[in-house]
């Protein structure tokens, strides 16, 4: 294969100004942290029913894309498919910004963040949060080395090794995340150990999906070719991987609905939850899944890069949404301290708890995705992450001429 | 890239330098001045009640935080509550009293811990759950009565 | 520079008469101390009170398990009485009804729909052998004292609400604005978590909770406090005697406190 040139990107479309509004949005979002922590999360639509409400759904997504988006440098290293290594260092670089971004949404929600040492040196090792910390902080830490000896050339007969550590990391670390509500007895939409695969198959499609995006702008802004070949290929990948996200949602719900303990609640996210089955049908099954698997596999389609960006953007659109009704409506739904009884109290025990996001939660979790996608930005303007060409010819010549060179 | 690399480096260690050198220098020198002309009064912390703190005041000024630390693990994990470094008996003896003869809350800069704090400008984190006065107004039952209600209780509940 | 010997003396011929002294007078201090260690255990057992005060300075053990017994026939429909006495004790306001309002106690009433027969009980940390709140806390803050009461060390809470997920009672509160003279023996501040505390500070010395007081002294009488691990207490011989529940029992949580009648 030819050798793939890496370069530096020069902004030609304009650095400074993308990077001035990711500033803004970041600004807003550390603003909106200072906010909630000096008067208190009264000022959020958060409650003592919803406790986790928009910067979670924001944090969740970014670190579920952070572990996904490695993947496009697994395939490469691990299984050792050609044209999948040109993008494995950009694909370093993003896990490392979605990480941070994620994890700085979630410290600054905190209702102590200043006691972010507290929560670094004391731990409670029955808890997977505990475990998450240190899964977290450790990705960061072997995609740093990852990306080493992807972009040290004496370094690279040990892509491979260091390919598998971080996919079995990350896919000890996604299950992590997912048993985060997989774990939970006490609400019924929840104590699922599906919750675990489905979130691996979340972060492979939500990864790829902000992949293709990241990809296709920069190679747009820059002016470098991206083979249309390539990004049907990604495309098609991303259609198998909303693909099994569909089938493990399925597997969830269809497996509640078998349980008369579970009736009520499915019921709930549905049908009858108001904007909760709006959002599953409408937006995560038919926007976020089946529309972009229609418009990768389709011929018509499949060969055109805007259905392909399309469907990554609408995946992306149907992630969100499938998180809001996970970590949300699993909330609104009241507890079944009482089964079969209808239950009343002050503390708003035996109703669907509403909730309205505000502001300051918008703007922190905007702030997070502002802050991973200037990460990004300037790791690709002071080092080499980016490909000069990914131009189908170079990153997979035709079978003649890998022969002619192999021979 | 080895050189772009450095020149990263290099700019975040120049932070680094401009804030620890110069910068902390001249903050120092600011300092010093503002104490002598009494922008930033030195402490005179009030008397507390009694003859004598619970230990020497230099040890309770160098170590006071760490005794309380200690203190503070024992009371909430092993239910542990000698008075002598009791963070509530701190605050009933070091109550300093507002115009209207009412013990001053930690918002007022007359507050007993706040006249060394605000100086070291360290922040005092206890206020955020603790009461930073002594409960004026009636607390629950004594222990005392509690023991007569208790008893009156048991009376009651064994006559039923 | 001195040595042991130095603090045990033995005079050289033998008469050992210092040491006689010593150990006549450890032997005297000892039974005194003993004596003092007794006398609250036992005049309050006199008293028949269940929680015999330990002395301040010693910790606590898995001697005793602290438990609740509620007898929801017993308890009030319009009977607010154990939810004030916790919220005047601990400095909440028990009216409150705003999703971000702290409650530590509440009036649950349930409704049967198949005949309508409503019953109503008071709802509060139930105390948990196996609480899901201390697995999932992250830092340890929430966690289980020696004696079963579940607790929050606010000093180790970082407000990530995990365990208010996690709690199968919604039994946990978090604070959401900044609060100011707290009583001094509850401390509550922005950004942790709290709940039900069974009063831990009352029944170090001794006493029963408030809720529990209010309930005997002004109300139905339908809360009993006791330690479970004694079979003479009067809260073990009358779950001994009768049937009586967890609330999500099927979760085999092991709860302190239990119910009758619901």
């Amino acid at each position: 294969m030819a050798r793939i040139i890496y370069r530096e990107i020069e902004g030609r479309a304009g650095f400074w100004g993308p990077l001035a509004g990711l500033a803004i949005l970041i600004v807003i979002g550390l603003a909106s942290a200072w906010y909630m922590e000096h008067y208190g999360h009264i000022v959020t639509g958060m409650g003592n029913r919803i406790v986790w409400g928009i910067p979670h759904v924001f944090a969740i997504f970014l670190i579920v894309a952070a572990s996904g988006v490695l993947n496009v440098a697994s395939i490469g290293s691990v299984f050792g498919r050609v044209p999948y290594k040109p993008m494995a260092r950009l694909s370093g670089l993003l896990a490392i910004a979605l990480l941070i971004g994620g994890l700085t949404v979630l410290v600054l929600d905190l209702g102590r963040p200043d006691r972010l040492i507290v929560a670094m040196t004391t731990y409670n090792f029955k808890s997977i949060f505990a475990w998450n910390i240190f899964l977290y902080t450790g990705f960061l830490v072997i995609v740093a080395a990852y990306l080493f000896v992807l972009m040290e050339r004496q370094m690279s007969p040990y892509t491979k090794p260091v390919g598998w550590f971080a996919l079995i990391w990350r896919l000890v670390l996604t299950s992590g995340t997912g048993s985060i509500f997989g774990w939970l007895v006490a609400r019924q939409a929840y104590d699922a150990a599906v919750m675990a695969p489905l979130f691996i198959a979340m972060s492979l499609s939500l990864g790829l999906a902000v992949f293709i995006l990241v990809v296709w702008t920069i190679c747009r802004w820059e002016g470098r070719e991206l083979g249309n070949g390539l990004l049907s290929r990604l495309g098609r990948l991303l259609g198998i991987f909303a693909g099994a996200v569909l089938y493990f949602t399925a597997v969830q719900h269809l497996t509640n609905l078998y349980s008369a303990e579970h009736w009520d609640v499915e019921a709930f996210l549905l049908w009858e939850g108001g904007i909760y089955p709006g959002l599953f049908w409408l937006v995560q099954v038919l926007l976020g899944g089946l529309l972009p698997i229609a418009l990768v596999f389709y011929p018509k389609t499949a060969s055109k890069p805007a259905a392909i960006v399309s469907a990554a953007a609408l995946v992306i659109l149907g992630g969100l949404a499938q998180l809001y009704v996970i970590i949300i409506g699993g909330q609104a739904y009241p507890l079944g301290m009482f089964p079969g009884m209808e239950v009343h109290s002050v503390f708003q025990d035996g109703v669907i708890a509403s909730y309205v996001p505000s502001l300051p939660e918008f703007g922190l979790g905007i702030g997070g995705v502002a802050l991973a996608l200037a990460i990004t930005l300037v790791g690709m303007r002071i080092l080499r992450f980016m490909p000069q060409s990914l131009a189908d010819k170079v990153v997979d010549p035709p079978p003649a001429a890998a022969e002619a060179k192999a021979a | 890239m080895g050189s772009r690399l450095l020149v990263v480096f290099g700019f975040i260690a120049a932070i680094g330098v401009v804030w620890h050198g110069p910068l902390a220098m001249l903050s120092q020198a600011v300092a010093a001045e503002t104490g002598q002309s009494g922008r930033v009064p030195v402490p005179a912390p009030a008397r507390g009640k009694g003859d004598s703190c619970v230990a020497d005041t230099d040890f309770m000024r160098r170590n006071h935080m760490a005794v309380l630390n200690h203190q503070r693990d024992d009371t909430v994990h092993e239910g542990i509550r000698a008075k002598r470094f009791s963070l509530k008996e701190c605050i009933d003896c070091h109550a300093v009293n507002g115009a209207d003869g009412v013990p001053v809350t930690v918002e007022d800069p007359k507050h007993f811990c706040r006249s060394c704090h605000d100086y070291a400008a360290v922040s005092v984190d206890c206020f955020q759950c603790h009461a930073s006065r002594p409960d004026t107004a009636a607390m629950s039952v004594e222990p005392d009565k509690g023991a007569a209600l208790s008893l009156r209780s048991y009376l009651a509940r064994a006559t039923r | 520079m001195k040595k042991l010997g130095d603090y045990i003396r033995r005079e050289p011929d033998g008469t050992g008469e210092q040491t006689d002294l010593s150990r006549r007078a450890f032997l005297s201090a000892a039974s005194a101390l003993g004596g003092l260690a007794l006398a609250p255990g036992v005049t309050l057992h006199a008293f028949g009170q269940e929680a015999a005060a330990r002395l301040p300075d010693q910790a606590v053990t898995s001697q005793h398990r602290w438990g609740l017994l509620i007898d929801a026939g017993r308890c009030g429909d319009g009977c607010n009485a154990c939810v004030t006495a916790c919220a005047d004790e601990h400095g909440w306001d028990a009216d409150a009804t705003s999703p971000t309002d702290a409650h530590w106690i509440r009036k649950v009433e349930v409704r049967d729909p198949e005949g309508g027969l409503q019953r109503t009980l008071p709802m509060m940390c139930q105390h948990c052998a196996s609480p899901p709140c201390v697995d999932v806390c992250p830092t340890g803050a929430s966690f289980k004292r020696a004696d079963g009461i579940v607790l929050v060390d606010k000093h180790t809470c970082i407000g990530c609400r995990y365990c208010m997920m996690a709690c199968p009672y919604n039994a946990r509160s978090f604070i959401h604005e900044p609060l100011a003279d707290q009583k001094p023996y509850a401390p509550r501040g922005k950004g942790t978590v709290e709940s039900c505390t069974m009063c831990v500070h009352r029944v170090d010395e001794g006493r029963q909770p408030a809720c529990v007081e209010a309930c005997s002294d002004t109300a139905g009488g339908a809360m009993l406090f006791g330690d479970l691990n004694d079979p003479e207490s009067e809260i073990s011989k009358r779950i001994a005697s009768y049937p009586t529940v967890e609330i999500r029992a099927d979760l085999d949580l092991d709860t302190g406190v239990r119910y009758r009648n619901i």
